[in-house]
């Protein structure tokens, strides 16, 4: 296992490479001076020349990548124009929050889609398989913004069962925080729980074929046992993998959920640097994404082969 | 030179062709769901196309004695915060959604599917460039690459609609990839090449036709991802800016009076809805019936 996660690790160093040519790019190639944002209504030409000095600007484009690159791994990500605080620090207080919004929402995606992965799969051809589907297929046609408009709309306005935004830090109020990201946790879910049911059910519909399902049938075993104890356990691995996988649908949709909710997390903080032109927190959390992304398929290998050992001998 | 075809002869002979293709209207139309996607994607194509020609109102036009008015004859879905008809915005808003759908897909396929053909073909060093820039653009979540690339191009319809499409190029560079070094193994392209066919001539007559229909699926359920990301580019205000009309922008206006005029963020919701389940049912249903496995 440790050899494989080297090579994997090995193999992942020129993908990082490139994903920090882009991002680094990105600014280079595009137009619009980066030092003209920075000084914001002060146009001074002195004041620009210090900044294009102070920033290093005017050395060679690829001094200038060595120097951000050799930075970046020193977790220097640069400084954010709009609060000015170490990127790498923004970056690391809003991430707990999204990381609770994604862990609620996974949640609540498997409690929700894995269940009805298994009774589609079982129940194939039958209205329940039906209604399954459809639910599923509108859950991914469903875009979850809107869903979180209609969720305010009902439950925290007509109901007022829920806050309709607002953030409570776990360590704080572990109660009131559930509270609160509750129904932004279950908008993320939704879509997640779509994925995740249409994965199960074409992993049960495999799994439910094979002869040791038959196997455990023909010995007589409670049809609950054969499709929990068999069929699900072995149906887990290719589940599980898909799960690990997902977690750039569920960054990407912490943008909107916490765009609507008013969550302080990485996806508003996103979101805030676009539209103040912080080009360094972009810079900084597309590669960071980039990177964890990189990181969750690895993992999503490893532990498929931790599930699945035959995989060892290849 | 045609004489010696052979190997073509499996795919210009109009009989299997003809025979393949009554097979996948047979099941395409046998399937429900497909044809449900189908009138969906076709009702809401009619009504960005007629847009123009349709007796609505002007979906820019403030009426001041008409702010937020709930649906009724005059407006069927309600006025917005400035006296706006919502369904007048909606219609217009539907080509902004299905052009935004189209155009970054096209963006995506005119792009990918080359790169993946080439790399699939020549394999070797630019497979191996091209599959590591693939992987690299793939390691961004789709909305957070096209966030940032429209943030950097600047908020504007076009910019997002270039976002969308570079964002979803990657996964027509890997599908074409894999489709072109399946067909590469078939015997009629051993038999081509060993008849002296060209690089240019084999990939039109031979690659091409053959990976088309997962690429043409996989456009259909591209199209529905793309229409979410530009409402969501929209609703951002990284899209369609005002006051034209679009449904992502509707929705962004809407949150703000959710208490006093729900009509304002339900109807555009539901069009959405709408128009991105027809193109999913359709890519599923187009899938299915393209599946020779089933045959």
């Amino acid at each position: 296992m440790l050899a494989f996660l080297g090579r994997r690790v090995l193999i992942a160093i020129p993908t990082i490479i490139l994903i920090s040519i882009f991002v680094f790019g990105m600014q280079k190639l595009l137009p619009g001076d980066p030092v003209l944002a920075m000084a914001g209504e002060e146009r001074d030409p002195e004041v620009l020349a210090y900044l294009r000095e102070k920033y290093r600007l005017n050395d060679p484009v690829i001094v200038q990548y060595f120097n951000w690159i050799g930075n970046a791994l020193r977790g220097d990500l640069g400084i954010s124009l709009r609060t000015n605080q170490p990127v790498t620090e923004l970056i690391g207080e809003k991430l707990p929050v999204t990381i609770q919004l994604a862990v609620m929402a996974l949640i609540i995606a498997m409690v929700i889609g894995i269940p009805a992965g298994v009774l589609s799969a079982y129940k194939k051809g039958t209205w329940i398989d039906w209604v399954a589907n459809t639910v599923a297929l509108s859950g991914l046609s469903v875009p979850n913004f809107w869903l979180g408009i209609m969720m305010i709309l009902l439950v925290s306005v007509k109901l007022g069962w829920l806050p309709a935004s607002g953030y409570q830090p776990l360590s704080e109020d572990p109660l009131q925080s559930i509270k609160t990201m509750l129904m932004p946790a279950f908008v993320l879910g939704t879509g997640i729980a779509a994925t995740l049911m249409r994965h199960t059910r074409s992993a049960m519909l495999g799994v439910l074929k094979s002869d040791y399902v038959r196997t455990a049938r023909a010995k007589g075993l409670a049809e609950r046992v054969v499709l929990v104890k068999h069929a699900l356990r072995n149906a887990l691995v290719p589940i599980v993998t898909v799960t690990t996988l997902l977690f750039g649908e569920l960054l990407a949709g912490a943008v909107l959920t916490e765009q609507i909710f008013t969550i302080p997390g990485f996806g508003k903080l996103v979101v805030d640097a676009v539209f103040n032109r912080d080009y360094a927190v972009v810079q900084g959390i597309v590669l960071c994404t980039g990177i964890a992304f990189i990181a969750m398929n690895i993992l999503a290998d490893a532990t498929y082969r931790i599930l699945n050992p035959r995989m060892n001998d290849q | 030179m045609t004489s010696v075809t052979d190997p073509q002869s499996k795919f210009s002979d109009p009989v299997p062709d003809a025979g393949r293709q009554s097979r996948f209207w047979k099941k395409f139309r046998a399937n429900p769901a497909a044809i449900l996607g189908g009138v969906l994607v076709v009702f809401f194509v009619l009504v960005a196309l007629l847009a123009p020609v349709l007796p609505i109102v002007d979906p820019v036009a403030t009426d001041w004695l008409a702010v937020r008015k709930a649906p009724s004859m005059a407006h069927p879905f309600g006025t917005d915060e400035i006296g706006r008809d919502v369904l007048s915005r909606m219609i217009w808003g539907a080509q902004a959604s299905l052009l935004a759908g189209v155009v970054s897909v096209a963006i995506a396929v005119m792009l990918g599917v080359p790169l993946g053909v080439l790399a699939g073909y020549r394999r070797g060093w630019t497979d191996a460039t091209i599959s590591r820039v693939t992987e690299a653009l793939l390691a961004a979540p789709f909305l957070i690459l096209a966030i940032a690339l429209a943030a950097f191009l600047g908020p504007s319809l076009t910019n997002a609609m270039i976002a969308i499409g570079l964002s979803a190029m990657p996964i027509f560079i890997r599908l074409s990839r894999a489709q072109t070094m399946a067909v590469m193994t078939e015997d009629y392209v051993e038999s081509a090449r060993a008849i002296g066919l060209g690089d240019v001539a084999l990939i039109r007559r031979y690659i091409l036709p053959n990976i088309f229909p997962p690429i043409l699926v996989q456009s259909t359920l591209t199209i529905a991802t793309a229409i979410i990301a530009e409402a969501s580019l929209s609703f951002l205000g990284l899209g369609q800016q005002p006051p034209a009309p679009s449904w992502g922008s509707m929705l962004n206006t809407a949150k703000n009076f959710l208490e006093q005029a729900p009509w304002m963020a339900l109807y555009p919701g539901i069009a959405i809805f709408l128009v991105v389940l027809g193109f999913n049912l359709l890519g599923d249903g187009l899938r299915d019936a393209l599946d020779p496995r089933d045959h």
